[in-house]
């Protein structure tokens, strides 16, 4: 084998080189804080670093203890060169997390980052407030998170300095707006049995759509540092007499989200009086105690272990008259195949991949394969409840989350979902919306309107609103990589 | 029906002359908005000109001649300064069109590259036009005077959406939408007629290679099987030995030079995508090239006419362009969204296509059986493609903000505005549409 070939799936098996953030949440460890630092003195940073236990794959398993407590730890582009890093090898790293998520207006511009969302007003992730390093800690209550918070912040010496302590909240599965969060998230392959590609959507994905180094849905491995004869780092699949810098990592995106849940209430409660609720449903895209909307029929779909409240598609809802189009979970996973109707047969399938059949319309959206996001957000600030959310005299609940995503492809990924599906006024072939929650609403191009939202009424008519608010603004972010245990100790050397 | 056309002046430039040709292209932009072409700018006012659909002006300087090295190719081409676009009625109009309403701006532009002052503009133009081996137009036919009519048709029907409300069913609220528009007679110029010309050239076009193909079917095949047979297993093998043998030329790109370029990218729903390379040495590349151009030209022409390329339904218009007697190929598009959601379009729904033209060019991700592999290679494909980038430094549209699935969406409402009925079900779509 050599690079460039397609490779066959093959099983995930360093289990221990995996930070543990690959395969869980944490759910149980209800209590978190991110530590957001810059490297001081880079000998201390990478003495720390060459010791700090991170929690890895290997930890977790139904035979395992239950962890009481976890670390892991992520790097910015910025943090591998103030660690010494040689800048040709950070280069081999993919271009977005090179940049970074902030340094570049033309990048902001596409995710939307723009008037009270641009980096200039963050208070974290540009700048000198740019991270290097982020320490994510799980406990089990708010007590041990202190301790571990206290004796964390002990260790680091003087190696660094701390940008922000991000505290989260727990609101027992449900965001900000009262929504229950988390229900859908892609299965990845771990075994390496999963063949790339299907005529209907499927909820498995290649192992290397996450980590870092590992064969994706093209059947290829995505490039990464390859570093000759460098031993103490694990081969490259590839190509084994290399050591693959990236191998068993995953990038990681974090963006802080402040969430305006009086705004949020207040515009559907006038929208709509009678009907504040069905309303929010239809542009969250589901209800809120996280079923689906009713008339979308579940069913077994590959991959997918909670049929009952994520096995649906919208296949049978092309008009977008149950859920909405724009949607946000629709934007955001459109559960699609590689055809906008599975071909029966071959002939079908032929004129399918010369687009000889259907409409041009009906085939606007990518495969969802290739744009999936593992998410792992936490929530923070002040539970609201939206009843209470009304309430003229209700205080401003600070709330929001920190919104984390690990992928193997920040551009294909994150930056697509975020930027060619949720924020474009143009998804789907249609026009003048953006996500109803994350759009930023801000007019493009020149003076055209982004801030509209469609969705079906049960005469079969539309029912348009216009000047949908802003509810979601950015507050701080970046791109990090969570690299395997070899590539962060190598680092640390 | 009014058919679309393409038209290009390459002018070579004299060594060192680009900087005062950068500053002149940045000028001409939109402040704040690099690449964006601002429409009334003094030196083309391209909004001027109501037959424009896009129009662009970029330095074609090839970064990759380095790797014709040892092919035996001239490893120096001339750096160019293209003026290049999409038009309704005929290129030579629309140059034509160009020299009399922008003489000056033109002159300045082109003066490095040997426009005298005392030259007609025109002559000079057209002396320095090139013509694309394979050109497509997303709707064959459909005029920017048209795209702007049903655009306001459109405006005024969400307006006029209010109107509707309260009655029972869709044809009621089709018919008080259309009663409270009607108030403003918005102009929708008729189609006009199609040109005798190039209607009888379409027609030909589309019949004369049918029938040849099917009189060689008839006649020829029975007769020369067993040559044609030895000729095709001879390509097979010439193609496959070249296939596992010409190597891959894909550096990456630095992510400082990405950002830079994508600061001229999505400050318009449509972005311009332009690029250049060399095709592989000797004449089995080049006549395949040409072969397959030929091919793609006539689903362009007779197939791909209204919406979509193959499945790619975001590209407004195409051109595939040999340059310098056949050692290069130039491409430029307009499509809609970021370089991103295009290249993933292009892996993931047309990467044969891709195959079939771009793997007769130097250092192409490796295929198989001419239209496999290749661009499926995700990786190599996107660094191959940004290689060969050419930063397009002035880009022209004449619909902001309107997408091809706009473009369409705006023609069904404008027939069904003009419709004498409709049934309840077709009143439905027409409104979903609105």
């Amino acid at each position: 084998m050599a690079r460039g070939d397609l490779i066959a799936p093959i099983a995930v098996s360093d289990t221990g080189d995996i930070q543990a953030l690959v395969t869980a949440g944490f759910g149980s460890l209800t209590a978190a804080c991110f530590l957001m630092l810059r490297v001081a003195e880079a000998t201390a940073a990478k003495a720390w670093l060459a010791g700090v236990q991170v929690a890895t794959v290997a930890d977790l398993g139904k035979d395992k203890p239950p962890l009481t407590q976890v670390v892991q730890v992520a790097l910015t582009s910025d943090g591998l060169a103030a660690l010494g890093l040689d800048p040709a090898i950070i280069a081999q790293f993919a271009p977005e997390f090179v940049r970074g998520l902030a340094r570049d207006a033309s990048r902001s511009r596409r995710l939307g980052d723009v008037g009270d969302s641009a980096p200039a007003h963050w208070h974290w992730g540009s700048g000198d407030r740019t991270p290097h390093l982020a320490v994510l800690l799980y406990a089990s209550d708010a007590g041990a998170l202190t301790a571990l918070e206290a004796a964390t912040e002990a260790g680091l010496g003087g190696g660094f300095s701390i940008v922000t302590r991000l505290h989260t909240a727990n609101f027992a599965g449900r965001e900000p707006f009262g929504f229950m969060d988390g229900i859908s998230q892609p299965s990845l392959d771990w075994q390496g049995r999963h063949q790339p590609g299907s005529d209907h959507y499927a909820n498995t994905i290649a192992a290397g759509e996450v980590l870092i180094g590992y064969p994706n849905e093209y059947g290829r491995i995505a490039d990464r540092p390859l570093l000759p004869g460098e031993h103490t780092l694990p081969a490259a699949i590839d190509d084994p007499g290399w050591g693959d810098l990236g191998r068993n990592g995953s990038y990681l995106v974090h963006r802080e989200l402040a969430q305006d849940v009086r705004g949020f209430w207040r515009w559907v409660g006038r929208e709509a009086p009678d009907a504040a609720l069905p309303l929010a449903e239809a542009m969250v895209g589901r209800r809120i105690d996280g079923q689906p909307l009713a008339g979308l029929a579940t069913h077994a779909i590959a991959g997918e272990p909670r049929p009952d409240s994520n096995g649906f598609t919208y296949d049978a809802d092309r008009d977008g008259m149950i859920c909405p189009h724009g949607g946000h979970i629709r934007r955001s996973n459109p559960r699609n195949g590689d055809f906008p109707v599975p071909p029966r047969n071959i002939f079908e399938r032929a004129a399918d991949i010369l687009g000889l059949r259907g409409k041009p319309e009906a085939d606007a959206i990518a495969s969802a394969r290739f744009h999936r996001l593992l998410r792992r957000g936490r929530e923070y600030g002040q539970w609201l409840d939206r009843e209470a959310a009304l309430d003229q005299d209700a205080p401003d609940p600070q709330s929001g989350i920190n919104f984390l995503c690990l992928g193997a492809s920040i551009g294909r990924q994150f930056e697509f979902v975020q930027g060619a599906w949720c924020e474009s006024a143009k998804f789907g072939g249609g026009s003048g919306e953006s996500d109803p929650l994350l759009g930023s609403r801000a007019p493009f191009p020149d003076e055209q309107a982004t801030d509209g939202f469609t969705r079906g009424c049960p005469a079969g008519r539309r029912l348009r609103h216009d000047g949908v608010p802003r509810f979601v603004t950015v507050k701080g972010g970046a791109y990090f990589l969570l690299p395997g245990v070899k590539a962060l100790r190598f680092i640390a050397s | 029906m009014t058919p679309q056309d393409f038209f290009q002046v390459m002018a070579p430039l004299p060594p060192g002359g680009h900087a005062g040709i950068d500053a002149l292209l940045a000028e001409m932009c939109w402040p704040g908005q690099p690449g964006r072409a601002h429409p009334a700018n003094p030196l083309i006012p391209f909004g001027d000109f109501p037959n424009l659909h896009f129009a662009r002006l970029l330095v074609i300087d090839d970064p990759t001649l380095a790797d014709r090295a040892g092919t035996g190719l001239p490893t120096a081409e001339p750096a160019y300064l293209a003026l290049l676009g999409s038009c309704d009625g005929t290129a030579d109009a629309m140059l034509a069109a160009l020299a009399e309403g922008a003489a000056p701006g033109l002159r300045a532009l082109f003066r490095q590259c040997g426009l005298a002052p005392d030259a007609d503009v025109f002559t000079w133009l057209r002396a320095h036009a090139v013509r694309p081996a394979t050109g497509y137009v997303n709707w064959v036919g459909r005029t920017v005077a048209q795209v702007r009519e049903e655009a306001l048709l459109h405006r005024l029907l969400v307006a006029a959406v209010p109107a509707a409300s309260g009655k029972a069913d869709c044809v009621a609220a089709r018919a008080a939408i259309i009663a409270a528009v009607k108030v403003h007679a918005p102009t929708l110029t008729p189609e006009a007629p199609t040109p005798m010309g190039w209607l009888h050239k379409n027609r030909e076009s589309f019949w004369l290679p049918l029938l040849a193909f099917i009189v060689a079917l008839v006649l020829v095949v029975p007769r020369l099987w067993l040559p044609l047979l030895i000729g095709l297993a001879l390509f097979a093998y010439v193609l496959r030995r070249r296939e596992r043998a010409d190597p891959v030329i894909a550096p990456q790109t630095s992510a400082a030079e990405i950002a830079r370029r994508s600061a001229y990218e999505d400050h318009d729903v449509t972005n311009a995508f332009s690029a250049i390379g060399s095709l592989k040495p000797g004449r089995f590349r080049l006549w395949l090239t040409i072969a397959v151009l030929w091919g793609v030209n006539w689903t362009t022409r007779h197939i791909f006419t209204k919406g979509r390329l193959a499945r790619v339904g975001t590209i407004h218009f195409a051109r595939w362009v040999l340059i310098d007697d056949n050692r290069r190929l130039f491409f430029a598009s307009d499509y809609d969204g970021p370089l991103e959601t295009y290249m993933d379009d292009f892996i993931n729904k047309v990467s044969f296509g891709l195959n079939a033209v771009f793997s007769n060019g130097i250092g192409w991700p490796r295929t198989d059986w001419l239209v496999l592999g290749g661009a499926r290679d995700e990786q190599v494909f996107k660094r191959f493609l940004r290689y060969h980038q050419c930063i397009t430094q002035v880009h022209y549209k004449a619909y902001p903000g309107l997408t091809t699935y706009d473009l369409a969406r705006n023609a069904r409402l404008r027939q069904g505005y003009q419709a004498r009925s409709m049934t309840e079900v077709e009143a439905r779509t027409w409104l979903a549409a609105i």
